[in-house]
């Protein structure tokens, strides 16, 4: 049985999401309060002026034909020229989305190093002291606010220790994620706990399941029951969750981009908000709902390699 | 008679629950030989489950298992893991009674057959490979090489079964547990399930425990019966002598439960009550509080198994009479 119909189809349907969000990020903007004009040039712009830069901007045209006009630009991959910045949207794209890519994909990754032994410890020796610990221990990652969680790990590893800068994002792979490690962790520590507790009951629950004593019975290794048997169904409700999650944190990560002073998309676009920078509100949105569908697309493909019951 | 296979003895698995220990089998011995079919028989919760479990040592926590369970003269409750390994699906196999949450959902069979060879045999994986096709001509799985890619849920519930016991019987064990192989099955293929096993009893020598609770199959495919009631074996003997002359209150009146095609209309007999919780086990004889020909001294000590005929053992202190009242087949 093979992949590829179902990942034919899944991709298939990702053009009316994207389409969907196109009209939904287009409306949006429009509907937001105050006009770019006059953010560009003060209040005590007179009316021509703002005219003229509405018409520059085309902002002047009827709804419908504005639409059109940034369906047609999206479409040969021009996303307007930022009102504030100067430069074009596309490349405030190329610059800050990877440097949130990067902190979302390296706080995954932690994410699940502590959550997988961890959940498994947890669940194999539910009620003992171990499992009593790590979620204790957990509980209280969850619970702390983010830029709280931030702040404590910025002032003991990076003022106080100097392990780890305490903000920017360097130069070069290496030292970005060396840069990045912190906030990445900050960022995980509160994924992770979710991840955990989600994994640790699913483990729980498919311990019991008639199949893993078959498996026992059939003469196998405990590792082989617990990695073959157990880790490859509980996780097929975790991965959902994973998904889920790590598309949040792409658009989510501005807390944590603001502590850590990391010039990733979710500063760039609340920057853009307050400067009612239309075009890299738009462009920015545009760009992350593609990526947080792709996610959503990975995360499905995932599921579906791993649980062939799924229809495909 | 030669000796025994299995010598289970004593066997008691007990759970911890908040309100102290209870015991889910208790006191349970019992031989099988070479070749043997032994039905174990009894209502839900009787213990019988429990006690296949027991013997694999795949009693789900908080349960411990006591007494001795003497396998090729080894005792597998006090093995060390690597041997109970290799005992475990190369010497005793076991099945279950539903295949759909037996076989992982997300594994194709074949993988699930040829892990069964990895763990106990030498074979390369394409040795395995082929042996896994011959076992499933073996159990009538028609396709067999194609169908070793495909998942559990794209077989029926027949051919799952057959999927199980193949896996099962991967490694040419000597034992085979079946845990109510066939309950889950339609009447018609039902029978022929259990006519594989036998099948495969005599081709390869094995000796079967069943558990069921369908007296029909016990009749159909046992060489010997062994009843249980809230957790103790309580009759055992043949097949056919149980059947015809049972010793005990509660087996004649399992007997008269079940309906039976004949010429002459019998009203169908059912025991009154229920059993009783395993937390509180009355202190006499389990069965008496919902035994008709129960006296003052069935409810004062639990009666102990004894000879009652050729082989044939009954722990009801009433056994006589009960013999007496005489079989209930036609």
């Amino acid at each position: 049985m093979s992949l590829l119909p179902y990942l034919l189809r899944r991709l298939a349907q990702l053009v009316p999401t994207l389409l969907f969000i196109a009209v939904v990020v287009f409306l949006l903007v429009r509907l937001l309060p105050g006009d770019p004009a006059s953010a560009m040039l003060g209040d005590r712009a007179r009316d021509a002026d703002v005219a003229r830069i509405n018409h520059d901007l085309g902002l002047d045209k009827p709804l419908a034909i504005q639409f059109l006009y940034f369906l047609k630009a999206v479409a040969t991959g021009d996303l307007g020229t930022s009102i504030t910045l100067k430069l074009p949207v596309t490349t405030l794209i190329a610059q800050r989305v990877p440097v949130t890519l990067l902190l979302t994909a390296m706080s995954a990754v932690i994410a699940v190093v502590l959550a997988l032994p961890l959940a498994f410890l947890s669940a194999l020796r539910r009620g003992k002291e171990a499992d009593v610990v790590i979620r204790g221990v957990f509980q209280v990652g969850l619970s702390m606010p983010v830029f709280y969680l931030g702040l404590v790990l910025l002032t003991v590893f990076g003022a106080r220790l100097g392990w780890f800068p305490v903000g920017g994002y360097g130069t070069g792979l290496a030292d970005h994620l060396y840069h990045l490690f912190l906030p990445a962790l900050t960022l995980a520590l509160s994924l992770s706990a979710v991840l955990m507790r989600n994994l640790r009951a699913a483990i729980i629950a498919v311990v019991g399941a008639e199949y893993v004593d078959f498996a026992r019975a059939k003469g196998l290794r405990a590792r082989t029951v617990m990695l073959r048997h157990v880790l490859r169904n509980a996780l097929i409700s975790t991965v959902t969750l994973f998904g889920l999650s790590v598309g949040t944190l792409l658009g989510g990560a501005v807390v944590t981009e603001t502590v850590f002073a990391i010039p990733g998309a979710g500063r760039l676009m609340i920057d853009s908000i307050y400067g009612r920078d239309y075009p890299v509100v738009q462009g920015m949105t545009l760009a992350l709902a593609v990526l947080v569908s792709v996610t959503f697309l990975l995360t499905d493909i995932l599921q579906a390699s791993l649980d062939p019951r799924v229809k495909r | 008679m030669s000796a025994p296979v299995l010598s289970v003895r004593a066997l008691r698995t007990t759970f911890a629950t908040p309100r102290g220990a209870v015991a889910a089998v208790d006191d349970v011995s019992f031989d099988l030989h070479q070749g043997e079919v032994l039905g174990l028989v009894g209502e839900s919760g009787s213990g019988k489950s429990i006690t296949l479990r027991s013997v694999m040592r795949l009693v789900p926590p908080p349960g411990r298992v006591t007494g001795e369970v003497i396998w090729q003269g080894r005792d597998l409750l006090t093995l060390d893991p690597p041997a109970l390994r290799r005992v475990r699906g190369g010497e005793i196999a076991m099945i279950f009674q539903e295949p759909m949450t037996a076989l992982n959902p997300v594994l194709p069979v074949g993988l699930q057959i040829t892990e069964n060879l990895q763990a106990h045999t030498g074979l390369t994986a394409a040795q395995r490979q082929r042996r896994a096709v011959e076992l499933f001509d073996l159990v009538g799985i028609p396709g067999a090489a194609r169908r070793l890619g495909d998942y559990p849920h794209q077989f029926s519930g027949g051919m799952r079964q057959r999927v199980m016991i193949a896996i099962a019987l991967a490694s040419n064990p000597r034992l085979l547990l079946a845990d109510e192989p066939t309950t889950a099955l339609d009447v018609t293929i039902q029978d022929q399930i259990l006519k594989l096993i036998l099948d495969l009893r005599r081709d390869l020598g094995m000796s079967v425990i069943f558990v069921t609770h369908d007296l029909g199959v016990v009749a159909a495919t046992c060489d010997r019966i062994a009843v249980m009631y809230a957790g103790r074996l309580i009759e055992t003997g043949s097949v056919a002598g149980v059947f015809a002359r049972p010793a005990h209150a509660y087996t004649r009146g399992l007997l008269g439960s079940v309906p039976r095609a004949g010429a002459e209309r019998a009203p169908l007999l059912s025991i009154e009550g229920t059993p009783p919780a395993l937390a509180d086990i009355p202190p006499g004889c389990a069965f008496a509080p919902r035994c008709a020909l129960a006296e003052p001294a069935c409810h004062a000590a639990r009666p102990a198994l004894a000879l009652v005929g050729d082989g044939h053992h009954s722990a009801c202190l009433r056994a006589a009479d009960v013999l007496a009242q005489g079989g209930l087949l036609p």
